[in-house]
């Protein structure tokens, strides 16, 4: 059993700031389908199509067939602990740094035989364990054994720490605290046990609704932040780029046009320039910053958030320009996640479906309230997630992307959702 | 068990050279393969050019293979082999240029191993060990093999009643063993209390259950008894030999090891019963595997391993003397040579040409192979019986 995770001391300044350390990241690309699956927060082993073998370590063909016909397929993760050890010595430098370091060797219910990070409050063998799977620092897939049913402070196990951008202790950055859904965020987060919340806001002299209420929260500050203007992202970081450990880039416009409903592009410009462009000029100034900090004691650098959108995936042409935007936004997350990976900060995606806002007022439900997507992404940083869909419309989308991306496309094309 | 396989009759095990260990070399794997031939040639007091079969086991020869080492040692063998089997590579080793000396494809072979050990050799040859070790063990703790052989000694602890202390007998015996190789890695005497004390590496495997990364190489020739003789070369005669590979996959953790599956045939191939055996020489990269060898092998049966190291000495002198020169345990692992140290001694034993003590009036010799921890267990194992000529 691991004891609570406490309030970390503050750093002491004359001490050097630790460097970044990555476990083993390399995998043949056969066992990437267990971080693909684990990005999403799934379970994930190839089972055999043809004579049903669930096997691990990924292979290309079935150890028991031969059949190449090999489907990553969810699992429940019953498994009986075989035997643990705890490492004193380890070969590389991210796990020196963490040693005493808990292992495990399981058998799943299912057969396969799996090596496993083993939580501390995992009895000793044989006891039952629940399998499952996490993104390590260096963004891979890598299974952990649970225990079968849940324990008091379970998720403040060292291990799972390691594997989590939990906003408790941290100090986070909103980017947008004027809308429903920024605002909800930030409940969430002081909610979550964030240390200190940044809320940036445009043009301070116009009155926003909630905004007071959430000024009056202890952990909440209001800063000045206007993402059209490299200088005013400039000034913010020069303030506090150093002292934060998660970003939640939530700041967005959105109007309802495809092209030709709408002449010219202003529009499109300024959906660009917060969605897409904004993106950059707060990933510029922010993301080095974040990644000198990614070691930084218990509560260090951890994470950036996006909020995109299920447009992203597919352009939805009754919100055309708006898709563009956040499909431009969603590339650039990509690109982001490759330059955090060395300093082992995660970039999460959340891509809802409809938001229960004035601008998808003509859409039908069900959309998703504010405060389930602020929930969505607070779970997302406590599991470590990579990719999220809230809400039933996302997740019906996704499931239509992932079977086939053309299909949608017609279906959406045709005037379908 | 009747056997339908051939027997090794006529073949002659000769010539045990080692190129003495260091714990790090600046030198490359071509060096230490280069000296091992080179000894092989010296001692047997033939030409480079009569070595017709060449039998290669090294982790640090790439981007070169076997056939790249003829090209760099000046060798025109018209019998090649490569063997990436890790310990149990010289037992496999002799058992196939048995066939090839038995067959007429090759007259002398030489079967050979050496690798190169730089200071971060072992840590970079880890993480792309086998596809299994970078996608499935490397990621998590990237301990080595420490962490699969802690899981399995925990486990053997905890089904058969296995001690620390027993595990101790066999380090402590074979550190014993090791004090006349002059070349071994560990100088000092070791008592069990020291072993019981030792720090703990991977919880129950503390630091003498380990074996310590070093350069080195080991040899032998293979060859036709008429051939050793007419060289005037002591030689041991190749009695019976197995190999075995990727055996009980289905056992959930690893309790017991191929060579279960093929020892009647061993036993019955040589004619003789484990209680005939003046001497053994098992792979030791932990001593969990060498108590294991002594039920899988038959000298005891499954779980009784415990029970059989406190009731036996194992000391060159000992009621059944095992890893008489130290075994890696206590001269050091040196890469593939790793796989071949047991079967040198033996053969260094029977031909009465030990480095250290001599095993008294020694004439029957096992020695069993195990290699390559792709995954969760070892896949290679295998054994041979050697007779005194």
């Amino acid at each position: 059993m691991n004891p609570p995770f406490e309030r970390p001391p503050r750093k002491n300044p004359v001490l050097r700031t630790r460097q970044p350390t990555l476990p083993p990241g390399g995998r043949s690309r056969v066992a990437l389908g267990l971080t693909a699956a684990a990005a999403h927060g799934r379970f994930e082993l190839q089972e055999c199509a043809a004579c049903a073998a669930v096997q691990y370590p990924p292979r290309e063909v079935c150890h028991r067939c031969l059949s190449p016909d090999l489907k990553w397929t969810p699992q429940g993760g019953a498994a009986t602990l075989l035997s643990e050890t705890t490492l004193h010595h380890s070969n590389d430098l991210f796990f020196r740094e963490r040693l005493p370091w808990r292992l495990g060797l399981v058998q799943l219910d299912s057969g396969p035989t799996l090596m496993v990070h083993l939580l501390g409050a995992v009895g000793a063998a044989s006891s039952r364990v629940k399998v499952g799977v996490r993104l390590d620092r260096a963004g891979q897939a890598v299974l952990i054994g649970w225990p079968e049913t849940e324990t008091e402070d379970m998720s403040d196990d060292p291990v799972l720490r390691e594997m989590s951008a939990d906003p408790r202790f941290r100090r986070v950055l909103v980017t947008d605290g004027k809308t429903e859904v920024g605002q909800a965020m930030v409940r969430a987060l002081v909610a979550a046990g964030a240390d200190l919340v940044w809320v940036g806001h445009a043009e301070p002299w116009k009155q926003v609704p909630g905004l007071d209420a959430l000024s009056a929260l202890a952990p909440v500050t209001l800063v000045p932040l206007d993402l059209t203007s490299g200088s005013s992202v400039s000034e913010l970081a020069g303030e506090i780029a150093g002292k934060v450990d998660i970003v939640v880039n939530n700041a967005e416009v959105h109007r309802t046009f495809g092209i030709a409903a709408r002449r010219g592009t202003d529009v499109a410009r300024a959906e660009m320039d917060i969605n897409y462009f904004g993106l950059l000029r707060l990933a510029q100034e922010f993301a080095p910053a974040l990644k000198g900090r990614g070691a930084d004691g218990a509560t260090g650098a951890v994470a950036w958030v996006n909020l995109l959108s299920i447009y992203a995936l597919t352009n939805f042409p009754a919100h055309g320009t708006y898709s563009a935007s956040k499909a431009a936004a969603l590339s650039l997350a990509q690109c982001l996640r490759a330059e955090m990976r060395p300093a082992g900060i995660r970039v999460i995606n959340l891509f809802p479906g409809p938001i229960e806002d004035d601008w998808n007022q003509l859409l039908p439900p069900p959309k998703v309230s504010p405060a389930a997507l602020a929930a969505a992404m607070v779970q997302a940083l406590k599991d470590g997630l990579e990719d999220v869909y809230p809400g039933d419309v996302a997740q019906e989308w996704r499931q239509r992307w992932r079977e086939d991306p053309k299909v949608l496309e017609r279906e959406l094309a045709g005037g379908g959702s | 068990m009747a056997t339908s396989r051939a027997g090794y009759d006529g073949v002659a095990v000769a010539v045990p050279v080692t190129v003495p260990y260091e714990r790090y070399s600046t030198r490359g794997a071509h060096w230490f393969v280069g000296q091992v031939v080179a000894e092989l040639v010296r001692s047997a007091g033939i030409r480079k050019d009569d070595i017709d079969g060449l039998c290669v086991s090294s982790f640090s020869l790439a981007p070169d293979t076997a056939v790249g080492v003829t090209q760099h040692l000046g060798l025109a063998p018209r019998w090649l082999d490569q063997l990436p089997l890790g310990g149990a590579s010289g037992v496999v080793a002799v058992r196939r240029a048995a066939r090839a000396v038995q067959s007429g494809d090759a007259d002398v072979v030489a079967c050979v191993s050496g690798d190169t050990n730089a200071v971060d050799s072992f840590r970079t040859m880890l993480g792309s060990f086998s596809v299994f070790a970078r996608d499935a063990t490397y990621p998590y703790g990237s301990g080595g093999p420490n962490a699969m052989f802690a899981f399995i000694t925990a486990n053997y602890m905890r089904a058969y009643g296995a001690r620390r202390e027993d595990f101790g007998r066999i380090c402590v015996a074979q550190r014993a063993n090791s004090l006349g190789t002059p070349h071994a890695m560990m100088k000092k005497p070791l008592t069990l209390e020291q072993y019981l004390a030792a720090r703990v590496v991977a919880d129950p495997i503390h630091l003498f259950d380990c074996v310590m990364p070093c350069a080195g190489g080991e040899g032998v020739l293979v060859m036709s008894e008429a051939r050793a003789r007419d060289l005037g070369l002591p030689f041991a005669r190749l009695l019976a030999a197995t190999e075995r590979h990727n055996a009980y996959a289905q056992d959930p953790i690893m309790e017991r090891g191929g060579w279960a599956v093929d020892r009647d045939e061993l036993w019955g191939q040589a004619g003789v019963r484990p209680d005939d055996i003046d001497l053994v020489q098992f792979y030791d990269d932990y001593p969990v595997i060498v108590m294991m060898q002594y039920e899988d092998l038959g000298f005891c049966a499954k779980g009784e391993g415990p029970a059989f190291v406190r009731s036996h000495t194992l000391t060159h002198d000992g009621t059944l003397p095992t890893n008489t020169s130290g075994g890696q345990l206590s001269v050091g692992q040196a890469g593939a040579a790793g796989g071949y140290i047991g079967l040198v001694e033996a053969v260094r034993q029977l031909t009465d040409q030990p480095l250290g003590p001599a095993v008294p009036g020694a004439k029957l010799g096992l020695v069993s192979g195990f290699g390559m921890v792709t995954y969760d267990r070892c896949l290679c194992t295998g054994a041979l019986i050697l007779a005194r000529s």
